[in-house]
């Protein structure tokens, strides 16, 4: 964990985030926090017709890690089915990040988006979530 | 990079005021390496390390006289109640108290949530004001909110001006309006900033208001004398000031001790105890429930003896040296915002900054793959964060072991951490 971790994309997403900003007609909302970080996110989605992940806008502030991890979670998600959410993993993220070595006190600032994504759709679906950072 | 800058300072590269070479040789942690470089440690402010003293002491005490204080009548308990006392009297010399004055508690916050108990929960009423200041630590503002939630008291922060500093006519008219109690830190944790305690508590004395100092960043860095300063209680830990975790100091004055509450019942803390009620013990035993941290005592014994041998005027003047150094070598780093008052004098073991756009959590990741330890993050002082307008800080904060190497380290870092986010 130092500076390798920082690739040219990370901080491609920190500066210039995608899908960035705040839904006014959404279905799902959910937000979290680190307690230990203070790295906040926030997203909305809009179901499409077919049970799919519409329109999906996420707000947050942060480390460079959180704020891009949020950002190609939104990207990857759009389209999907919500079911397919509840099979999103952590090494899903991991890679999608370009699967840095972040070390036990960076990868929750990583799983912080996934967290926000998996507890605001399990609520829509009435389903019930496990931590996806538990244990680390 | 080490140009003009260096040279200007290189009459000054080894402290003037401490003999560097050998205290740091005292320190075994900074002999290891943090990703095969050098330990430059900075987070002094969250913890310190131990000199090899302490360790000593603590490995001495379970090895020759582990035993409980205050109870067993052998040979073994009557070492460790001796050695535990002289604990006591050693802190009370340390702030010039008198050891009847001296509770042991768990650190910082438990002291100041005795006081929130042990006193509050008879003496805090519906309507009073509580008294705080913008730069408290969560553990001088969480406990008075709870305290105030419970008994309809309100709280007031008093502001900071634009360089971090109490604004002290606002906290002076604050106080002629009768606050019940007066919180405030006497060096932030945050900004650095020194503030003028001695002053404020005369003037909460005089209104009548209780005054309660957090001394957690004050007492391992300066001589604090508690007649000069003339608070009602005052309140750190030993692991700030180069001693164990798990002791911390609760300084009463002796009447108060006397009248208020118990904190936590059960052993030690009573004389005489019958099925329909109980007697208390004398103070500070009052307030000591339980078998204490007679490690953690023995352990901060030998930290104070060792800040005293070294001389705490001389561990003040060697902070100093290395805040005027540090905020010299910061402002020359493009993009960096210092936080807190501009002039050394004023502050103490802290420095506090952000760089650019990049996080402190990215930037303490950076720099602690070059081996520097900094903290990164909100400091447990929310509010504070809040007033200057950020989510967080990067903070390096120095004890007496720290070299103007280690500035350089960290500034060597900086230029680092801008290289990695292409700045």
């Amino acid at each position: 964990m130092s500076a390798e971790i920082y690739k040219e994309i990370i901080l491609d997403y920190y500066r210039h985030p995608r899908n960035y900003g705040k839904l006014e007609n959404y279905d799902i909302s959910a937000r979290d926090s680190n307690p230990l970080c203070g790295d906040e996110i926030e997203m909305r989605i809009k179901v499409s017709d077919g049970g799919k992940i519409g329109e999906i806008k996420f707000q947050g502030k942060g480390c460079a890690i959180s704020q891009a991890s949020a950002s190609m979670l939104t990207e990857f998600a759009k389209e999907k089915p919500l079911d397919w959410v509840k099979d999103l993993s952590k090494e899903d993220v991991l890679k999608l990040l370009g699967n840095p070595d972040l070390g036990p006190a960076r990868i929750k600032c990583a799983l912080l988006g996934l967290k926000v994504i998996k507890t605001g759709v399990y609520q829509y679906l009435g389903a019930k979530l496990e931590d996806p950072s538990a244990g680390e | 990079m080490e140009t003009a800058f260096s040279s200007r300072f290189s009459v000054l590269l080894k402290s003037q005021v401490l003999e560097l070479e050998r205290i740091r040789e005292d320190f075994p942690i900074l002999k290891r390496k943090v990703k095969g470089k050098r330990l430059v440690y900075l987070d002094n402010a969250a913890t310190t390390q131990k000199p090899r003293r302490v360790i000593d002491a603590l490995v001495d005490y379970y090895e020759r006289y582990n035993a409980n204080a205050h109870r067993s009548l052998h040979t073994l308990g009557i070492e460790a109640t001796e050695e535990f006392e002289k604990s006591r009297r050693g802190a009370a010399e340390f702030i010039h108290a008198s050891p009847r004055e001296i509770v042991f508690t768990r650190g910082t916050t438990e002291s100041i949530n005795l006081v929130r108990f042990a006193w509050g929960e008879d003496q805090i009423k519906k309507g009073d004001t509580i008294l705080l200041t913008l730069m408290e630590h969560h553990s001088n503002i969480v406990p008075w909110q709870l305290a105030a939630k419970r008994s309809g008291a309100v709280l007031k922060f008093v502001e900071l001006d634009s360089q971090g500093r109490l604004k002290m006519d606002e906290m002076e008219e604050a106080i002629e309006r009768s606050p019940r109690l007066v919180g405030v830190t006497q060096c932030s944790n945050v900004l650095g900033t020194i503030n003028d305690v001695a002053r404020i508590c005369r003037r909460a004395k005089k209104a009548g208001a209780l005054s309660v100092v957090d001394a957690a960043q004050s007492v391992p860095h300066m001589p604090v004398s508690v007649g000069e300063v003339g608070c009602d209680f005052l309140a750190f830990s030993g692991h700030k000031m180069l001693g164990p975790t798990g002791i911390g100091v609760l300084y009463g004055r002796r009447e108060l001790l006397e009248e208020m509450a118990p904190f936590q019942g059960g052993g030690e803390m009573i004389r005489e105890v019958h099925l329909d009620g109980a007697k208390w013990n004398d103070v500070p035993y009052k307030f000591e429930a339980g078998t204490a941290d007679i490690a953690g005592a023995i352990g901060l014994l030998a930290a104070i003896e060792y800040l005293s041998e070294i001389g705490m005027e001389k561990v003040r003047r060697h902070d100093l040296e290395l805040q005027r150094y540090a905020i010299e070598a910061l402002k020359g780093v493009r993009g960096l915002q210092l936080y807190g008052p501009e002039r050394a004098e004023e502050r103490s073991g802290v420095v506090s900054f952000n760089l650019a756009d990049v996080h402190p959590h990215d930037l303490a990741t950076i720099l602690d793959g070059e081996g520097i330890e900094i903290r990164s993050g909100h400091h447990c002082a929310q509010p504070l964060m809040e007033w200057l307008g950020v989510s967080a800080t990067s903070r390096a904060s120095f004890h007496v072991y720290n070299s103007y190497d280690d500035i350089d380290a960290l500034k060597a870092g900086l230029e680092k951490a801008k290289e990695v986010f292409g700045l």
